[in-house]
């Protein structure tokens, strides 16, 4: 990271070898340069790799610059593109072998990396990732960027483009899974002056990646697929409401909105036609409820970034009041997908209303720590044990830990279950933006619970008596349980205090923030009880000293 | 031309204006539902969750404060349901900080008071939070203890949208959350504070109040409005 300027400028830093060759390139190096590798100096592997290069007189092999290819477990990441030889753990040491690899490549097809890992995985959103290099306009439109805005200019009106969204069944990405086609059909149809879109990347989940890496890896394509969006709903200010904690997302954003502009591909008159659509970039202070729409839509008008009620909804009145179109990072990188293939094609993939892809972030207790997208509708089994490769340690699988503090723990009873937006509601859990944390038998489920309660409180605003106090109150039942010092009435209190908290509370923030509770005694009771009634932690993570109470 | 909506609350048959809220409604018939943060003449914020109401037809509980008649709409106002969450959230503005009602200026003139008789809320069953919290007594007239705030927001809405001086705001989150003058300096200090007392008499509980007023000696309905407009013109010599 120590590589990034402070102050995000739109200098492209070049590729050390993009000048040394002629001709056609027999082989070349794509050097992962997500935030993930990026902190395991991944950089200095490129410049290593570069010098390397050069040194070594190869023409006719390139290294470059590429977005997340996935597997951060193993970073950083190296990969040959013609043979799809993967290097893991590269250290600058490594770069000789490298180096040899790339001597002995033959001049064949692109292929991906080999394993499970990535094969049974479906790239949609993610298409570009690991291809592209996210600071170079020309490398996406070299991979067929912007050739689907361009078409949909050309050829399709703003009602075409909302239908073809609204049959490919694409449903919200941020989590709660609204289907995208009938918001911007109220966005189109709502009555203002002006009109707004917004990208939502205030991703804060604990352990979840999804958004930081889309827009690390491939920041051209979220433009893109709002400017696609700014078309079908009649918005020509656009805004990309992304958190400041991701430095390099925010740097590359905004190197790329500035040689988009210069490209033409925003502003004025976008791609020759009339349609005029620019894009700012806010950045969020931290706040975790200002992912939140309402609360989003405060922050960036400058004020407290604090929920209100809806209706009306942002549809409808948002941003200064006027209809305004949100959406997550992942549903606008599936945009341009939609309307290059059809949405017949989109819809084809998936499951029961869940149709598409859907991306998640591996995170926990879990060997293939990384980003990986799959179809909806595929099993949790699958997405741990295939692709995740299984728990660290050969150790049980215990629950897995779904859509951040909102979400709920699924155990393992439900492994075969089809992960989809309406199945995992079902349990409990939530979808939510994809973080996936996997948990195995050293994880204790009341401690679990107490962590998430201890991060609502803390992002509480402080608006709604409910969250503000309710948060506070569970935290403090639960960590009386985790010490040991709490009575069955306690539990009962909980219990009645969360479902109140649920209904009662403003915004999805509080409104979700009893769930890992909930979630967590409908399936791990009895370690609830461990603590209360034998004052033991089974998972052995909770100091308790039993201590005899008179009762 | 206005159009009037029929709609029915806890089963009667009632009208209003298109931009009425449930709340008005309900009011204006006699029903009452219990509010804090709302005050008749400011924006209303939706925040304390106590006037929240039942409609048919949608499973989530909405604020009668903020939500606007349509016609035909079915509300329900009172229910077991209702009374529990009300009770609770109320129960929980009690133990959020501290409330000792027998030391407190607004000792039998406190809305806070009023609901939990009006609810019948006997005891606390949640745990105390019992902060650190800090009083503010720098300004000559006035003082604020925040101790018994709610976090209403009536003071910073009054001095922002009825006197235009925006003294009060808020700053922090959850429950650090604290009304502040100016940007968090001592009240007595703030440059903006026209001391129009506006503040102090819109203050639901004894958050607020004025210097000088002995233990349940802070009512505010038997007094005219705002004395201290007077008091400070004389100082200026107006």
């Amino acid at each position: 990271m120590s590589e990034m300027p402070a102050a995000a400028r739109p200098v492209r830093r070049r590729v050390v070898t993009e000048e040394l060759h002629e001709g056609p390139i027999r082989a070349s190096a794509y050097v992962c340069e997500a935030a993930s590798c990026m902190s395991a100096q991944a950089a200095e592997i490129t410049a290593r790799l570069g010098e390397l290069v050069a040194e070594s007189g190869l023409g006719d092999v390139t290294v470059k610059r590429v977005g997340c290819l996935g597997l951060c477990a193993a970073g950083p990441l190296v990969e040959i593109a013609q043979t799809g030889q993967l290097f893991e753990r590269v250290r600058p040491d490594d770069v000789d072998g490298i180096v040899a690899a790339l001597r002995d490549v033959k001049p064949t097809d692109e292929r991906r990396p080999q394993g499970p890992f990535f094969e049974k995985q479906m790239r949609v959103a993610t298409e570009n990732f690991g291809l592209v290099d996210p600071e170079s306009l020309d490398d996406y439109v070299g991979r067929g960027g912007y050739e689907t805005l361009r078409r949909v200019l050309a050829d399709m009106t703003s009602a075409e483009v909302r239908d073809e969204i609204t049959r490919s069944g694409l449903r919200g990405r941020g989590g709660a899974g609204y289907p995208t086609g009938l918001k911007w059909t109220t966005v189109a149809k709502a009555q203002g002056s002006q009109k707004y879109v917004i990208c939502n990347a205030d991703e804060g989940d604990p352990g979840a990646f999804m958004d930081r890496s889309v827009l690390e890896s491939d920041p051209y394509r979220i433009l893109e697929g709002m400017a696609i969006a700014a078309f079908a709903v009649h918005a020509t200010e656009g805004y990309v409401y992304c958190r400041a904690e991701y430095p390099l997302a925010v740097y590359r954003l905004r190197a790329a909105i500035r040689s988009a502009q210069r490209a033409g591909f925003l502003g004025a008159g976008i791609a020759d036609t009339s349609f005029n659509f620019d894009i700012q970039v806010r950045l969020g202070a931290g706040a975790f409820v200002c992912g939140e729409e309402t609360a989003l839509i405060a922050s960036v008008e400058g004020r407290r970034g604090t929920p209100r009620p809806r209706p009306p909804y942002p549809a409808v009145s948002g941003l200064w009041g006027q209809p305004t179109l949100i959406n997550n990072v992942e549903t606008f990188a599936n945009v341009p997908a939609i309307l290059r293939r059809g949405a017949e094609w989109y819809a084809s993939i998936g499951h029961g209303k869940s149709r598409g892809t859907k991306v998640f972030a591996l995170a926990g207790r879990i060997v293939n720590t990384g980003l990986v997208e799959v179809p909806m509708g595929m099993t949790l089994r699958e997405i741990v044990y295939d692709i995740g490769g299984g728990i660290i340690g050969g150790r049980p699988f215990k629950a897995v830990q779904t859509g951040g503090p909102s979400g709920g723990c699924i155990p393992a009873q439900f492994l075969d279950m089809e992960v989809d937006y309406e199945s995992l509601i079902e349990v409990g859990s939530f979808i939510g933006s994809g973080g996936l944390i996997v948990m195995d038998d050293t994880s204790c489920m009341v401690d679990v619970a107490k962590y998430f309660q201890d991060f609502c409180r803390d992002e509480s605003c402080g608006k709604c008596t409910p969250c503000r106090v309710g948060t506070t109150q569970m935290w403090m039942l639960l960590d009386q349980i985790t010490r040991g010092e709490a009575t069955l009435d306690d539990l009962a209190t909980l219990e009645r205090l969360a479902a109140i908290v649920q209904k009662t509370a403003l915004c999805g923030l509080g409104q979700g923030a009893p769930n890992p509770i909930f979630s967590t005694l409908r399936y791990f009771r009895d370690e609830y009880m461990a603590h209360i009634v034998d004052r033991v932690c089974p998972a052995g993570v909770c100091a308790i000293t039993p201590v005899e109470v008179m009762a | 031309m206005t159009t009037v909506y029929t709609l029915r609350i806890d089963g009667r048959d009632v009208a209003g204006s298109e931009d009425a809220t449930v709340l008005d409604v309900a009011r204006e018939n006699g029903i009452d539902i219990p509010t804090l943060c709302h005050l008749d003449g400011i924006t209303d914020r939706g925040a304390c969750r106590l006037c929240m109401v039942e409609i048919t037809g949608s499973n989530k509980l909405t604020p009668a404060c903020m939500t606007k008649i349509v016609e035909g709409m079915e509300v329900t106002a009172h229910s077991d349901r209702l009374l529990e969450y009300r009770r609770a959230i109320t129960e929980m503005l009690f133990v959020e900080r501290n409330h000792i009602c027998a030391v407190c200026v607004a000792n039998n003139h406190c809305e806070l008071q009023d609901t939990a008789e009006e609810l019948g809320l006997t005891h606390f069953d949640l745990p105390r939070i019992s902060p650190k919290v800090d009083i503010d007594a720098s300004h000559r007239l006035f003082s604020i203890d925040h101790n018994r705030c709610i976090l209403c927001l009536r003071c910073v809405r009054v001095c922002d949208e009825i006197e235009g001086a925006h003294t009060w705001d808020i700053m922090h989150r959850g429950l650090d959350t604290r009304v502040q003058t100016d940007m968090g300096i001592p009240w007595g200090e703030s440059t903006t504070c026209t001391s129009c007392g506006k503040c102090v008499q819109v203050c639901p509980t004894g958050a607020l109040f004025e210097k000088g007023r002995a233990v349940a000696r802070g009512s505010k309905t038997r007094r005219p409005f705002l004395p201290w407009m007077k008091v400070v013109a004389e100082e200026r010599g107006l």
